[in-house]
């Protein structure tokens, strides 16, 4: 056993027949009774993960019928069959404004911060403010593109949502490039500079490149968390019953159809947010395995 | 992160920088660039509270802070109030963290404290970050379909024979009540406190452990007693961040609160949370209830701000003390 070894997971020391025999009854009773306990917490917490993915997949697999879940809109009230094409179409618009929006904002922000400013005070203020704007909670993101967006525009709109979602990924793109852009070692640049290339050449040209899997991750990771936010579209992007590619109209979302379906009392309607809903977690694994793969690539 | 911290960017600015070429000038406008571009993101978290606070500005003058203390909410004859809101939000989080905190220290126990190997622990850990993968809306859905009628015996159960409890009573439960959204928010703010609590207690230095054990401990009296004072400013923090996820989690509120405007002190009653009250009005409220919605907004806003800074605090004070 590598007892005395240090790790920097934990190793516990192995109690010894010896200190076993010496410790009171009662003592080794409650270790035995909190071990129980721990394990059947861990067991508790992996039960609802197992529920929920049985449920979306049993009930989601029947309705999912292809080609139609693609190319139809969902039936009318009182009628089966029909799809939701509209709504994939619509989360992919409003995610490409986030991203157009969040992406280059957040990245040349993150490189400020890494490669320029750091220990600055205007740095140390900018992290915290982004660490803050994490913890706001979805929705007032949503208030927020409602009333810069939607109020002066005087229309719910794709873009509107986009924006909503934007402010929501904007502070995880900022630490998650930042984290890539600090495990890029320095010789790198002092070797760049030291050829004699610029700062701009030394970040564009060795630095982003280098960095690039890492970033990946984080702005895949962030994309997969905003695919799956219903709250901040609820008043931006809002709901359209009809197929549209306009990006200043109302969009159907897949967040947002799955909430409304489910909610009225129609069983097509239900089981069409469900087959929704089984869409939305593939698309969210979908991004996560994405992530894991980019992240597998080789840093430096 | 440390040593790459200490490591990278770049260093003070080397004499060859000075000269004034075209190279140069690309430079400092990139420079400039970034720097705007990181005041810019460091100011949203600004904007989106004055934008949210000047949008409510009707309401406050109307209602001023009795907004907070009044429980009616009349689209009618435009009279608005918060406090039912309030308290859905304060309790429903309360529920999920009496849950989420035993649960999820002890499962971040579990898997860093060698009670089994690796090789079970490590697909554990990586079904639970799964959980943080599943949109709320599906666990909303999943609520209303699934758990509810499942759970909704045990309530009726619970309200039967314990009902002389204030918690528990009132009519018979339907279902959709403060304590299933408590359990569903339960579920989706436990992986945040197993993360933050296990890489706490994998920097912890091995000597705490060992110097425990050394004097006999056993492997539980030194978690008790040693490991989780020693990293409770982790465990704090997690707690802070899940509590504020907690409040501003809005599909699974609105789909499983039941949207009763009152307040009741059994939680097996339906109630409501200020996002699913912003949830299930703004899509057709008039111009006033516009603006006392946004003013339920800034209103959670200052509790999300709270419960942040309130965090950050802790966390400060307990890293003073360890040094």
């Amino acid at each position: 056993m590598d007892t005395f070894d240090n790790h920097s997971a934990p190793v516990f020391l192995q109690e010894s027949d010896l200190s076993k025999s010496a410790i009171p009854l009662y003592r080794r009773a409650l270790s035995v009774l909190l071990t129980g306990l721990v394990i059947a917490f861990t067991a508790s917490v992996l039960i609802p993960l197992a529920a929920v993915v049985y449920s979306v997949s049993k009930k989601g697999i029947n309705q999912l019928k292809f080609p139609t879940v693609f190319t139809e809109l969902p039936p009318p009230p009182g009628l089966t069959e029909g799809g939701f094409g509209h709504a994939i179409i619509g989360t992919l618009m409003t995610l490409s404004v986030a991203t157009v929006i969040a992406v280059p904002f957040g990245v040349l922000a993150a490189i400020y911060l890494a490669e320029f400013g750091k220990g600055t005070k205007i740095a140390q203020i900018v992290k915290f403010s982004c660490n803050v704007l994490t913890g706001v909670p979805a929705i007032l993101c949503g208030l927020f593109a409602y009333s810069i967006v939607v109020l002066p525009m005087r229309s719910f709109s794709a873009f509107s949502g986009g924006v909503a979602t934007g402010v929501l990924m904007l502070p995880i793109i900022v630490r998650a490039a930042e984290e890539a852009l600090l495990l890029v070692p320095s010789e790198m640049r002092q070797a760049s500079i030291g050829i004699g290339a610029t700062r701009f050449q030394t970040i564009t040209q060795i630095v982003i490149p280098t960095a690039m899997p890492a970033l990946t991750t984080g702005i895949v990771l962030a994309l997969g968390r905003a695919a799956g936010e219903a709250a901040p579209l609820l008043f931006t992007a809002f709901n359209n019953n009809f197929w549209s590619n306009d990006l200043f109209q109302p969009v159907a979302t897949l967040p947002v159809l799955i909430y409304f379906f489910s909610i009225i009392p129609y069983k097509a309607s239900q089981d069409l947010a469900w087959a929704a809903a089984m869409m939305l977690v593939f698309i969210v694994l979908i991004f996560s395995i994405a992530a894991r793969f980019f992240s597998r690539q080789k840093v430096v | 992160m440390a040593i790459a911290k200490e490591t990278s960017g770049f260093q003070r600015s080397p004499s060859l920088d000075k000269k004034t070429t075209p190279a140069r000038v690309i430079d400092i406008g990139f420079w400039g660039l970034t720097l705007t571009l990181a005041i810019a993101a460091g100011s949203v978290l600004f904007w989106v509270i004055l934008q949210t606070g000047a949008s409510s500005t009707q309401a406050i003058q109307l209602f001023g802070l009795g907004f907070l203390f009044n429980s009616t909410w009349n689209p009618i004859e435009d009279v608005y109030g918060v406090l039912p809101q309030i308290y859905g939000t304060l309790i429903t989080s309360a529920i999920a963290l009496i849950i989420a905190v035993p649960v999820g220290v002890g499962v971040a126990i579990f898997l860093t404290e060698d009670f089994v190997p690796r090789y079970i622990t490590t697909p554990i850990a990586f079904a639970i970050e799964l959980i943080v993968a599943i949109p709320s809306v599906v666990l909303g859905i999943w609520g209303i379909f699934v758990l509810v009628p499942f759970l909704r015996p045990f309530f009726q159960f619970l309200n039967q024979y314990l009902g002389w409890i204030p918690f528990f009573g009132g009519s018979s439960p339907r279902g959709n009540n403060l304590m299933i959204v408590g359990l569903v928010l339960a579920v989706m703010i436990v992986p945040i406190i197993i993360s933050i609590t296990r890489s706490t207690f994998e920097v912890l230095p091995p000597y705490l452990r060992n110097g425990a054990l050394a004097l006999g401990m056993t492997r539980w009296e030194t978690i008790l007693r040693v490991l989780i004072p020693a990293g409770l400013s982790g465990i704090v923090s997690s707690v802070m961040l899940a509590l504020g996820r907690a409040m501003g989690e809005t599909m699974v509120a609105a789909m499983l609160v039941g949207n009763a405007n009152r307040i009741d002190i059994s939680i097996l009653q339906p109630g409501s949370t200020i996002t699913a009250l912003i949830a299930s009005q703004f899509g057709e409220a008039g111009r006033l209830q516009v603006s006392a919605l946004m003013y339920a907004g800034l209103v959670l806003m200052v509790l999300s701000l709270v419960v942040n800074i309130f965090a950050e605090l802790i966390i400060r004070r307990f890293q003073n003390v360890e040094r």
